[in-house]
C-alpha cells in the first residue's frame, strides 16, 4: 500500500529525485500542476505509461484533494 | 483519484509509491507556486498586500490606531503569536475607545480567501457584500495578506476571463 505524504515530505522527497505525477485529467494539469509534475491521467496509467517512467526513482501521485 | 492511481502503479509492479492525499487544493491553499495556463494570472495571494499591519489581542486599541496610521493605512489584522488570524479592524472599528483592547473592539473571524483564488472572485464578493478588504489567509488559517477592493477590481478588470473552472 503507497506511503501517504504531507506536503512537507513530498518537497524533501522531490528534492531527493521523486518523480511526481498528477493523475487528473489533462486539461486541469494544464490549468494548474505542482513545479515540476508529469502529467498521466488515471485512465492512461496503463503498462506503457509506467514505461516511461523511471524505474529507480520513486513515484508520488497527487491529484485535486483526498477524493 | 490519487489512492486509485497508487494502487493501480502497486498493481504494475512499483513498489516505492507515495500518496499526496491533500493534493493540489492543499499546495495551492498554502499559496505555494504552481505552473501552468492560470499560474501567471492574478489571485488572491498575488494581488494581496503583505505588509498590512497586524495587531495582538491584548493591545490598546489606541495604540494600534496611531501605529496603522502611521504606516499609511486604515486597517489592521488581529493575529496570534503562529499569524494565525482572529480578526479584523478596519476604520470603523480603530476609531472605537483608545482604551478598549483590540479583543473587545476587533470584528471578530472575518471572511477570508486562500490565495489561490482567482482575483475576479474576490473583487466581485467584496463588490457584492461591499466590504473595503479582505485577508488572505493559508489553509491552516495564517495570515499571507490583505487584499484591498480597489486592488481585487482594478486587477480583475484586467482579467474578465480569470476564474475557475476545475475547483
Amino acid at each position: 500500500m503507497a506511503t501517504h505524504i504531507d506536503r512537507d515530505r513530498l518537497q524533501e522527497l522531490v528534492e531527493a529525485g521523486a518523480q511526481l505525477i498528477e493523475v487528473l485529467p489533462a486539461r486541469e494539469y494544464e490549468e494548474d500542476h505542482l513545479p515540476g509534475a508529469r502529467s498521466i491521467p488515471l485512465k492512461s496509467l496503463d503498462r506503457n505509461a509506467l514505461a516511461s517512467l523511471d524505474p529507480k526513482r520513486p513515484i508520488i501521485v497527487y491529484c485535486w484533494d483526498i477524493a | 483519484m490519487s489512492p486509485r492511481a497508487a494502487a493501480r502503479l502497486e498493481t504494475l509492479g512499483r513498489t516505492d509509491v507515495y500518496e499526496y492525499q491533500a493534493g493540489k487544493l492543499d499546495w495551492m491553499a498554502a499559496g505555494l507556486p504552481t505552473e501552468g495556463t492560470n499560474a501567471t494570472r492574478p489571485r488572491a495571494g498575488t494581488v494581496a498586500r503583505t505588509d498590512v499591519p497586524t495587531a495582538s489581542l491584548s493591545e490598546r486599541v489606541g495604540d494600534v490606531r496611531d501605529r496603522v496610521r502611521a504606516a499609511g493605512w486604515e486597517a489592521a489584522v488581529v493575529i496570534d503569536p503562529q499569524r494565525v488570524v482572529l480578526g479584523f479592524l478596519g476604520a470603523k472599528e480603530l476609531e472605537k475607545d483608545g482604551e478598549l483592547t483590540v479583543e473587545v473592539a476587533m470584528k471578530p473571524a472575518p471572511s477570508t480567501f486562500r490565495p489561490y483564488v482567482p482575483i475576479k472572485e474576490v473583487a466581485d464578493f467584496l463588490v457584492k457584500h461591499d466590504f473595503q478588504s479582505s485577508p488572505i489567509t493559508t489553509s491552516d488559517g495564517k495570515l499571507v495578506g490583505l487584499v484591498l477592493r480597489s486592488d481585487a477590481v482594478r486587477e480583475a478588470e484586467g482579467c474578465p476571463d480569470c476564474v475557475r473552472s476545475m475547483i
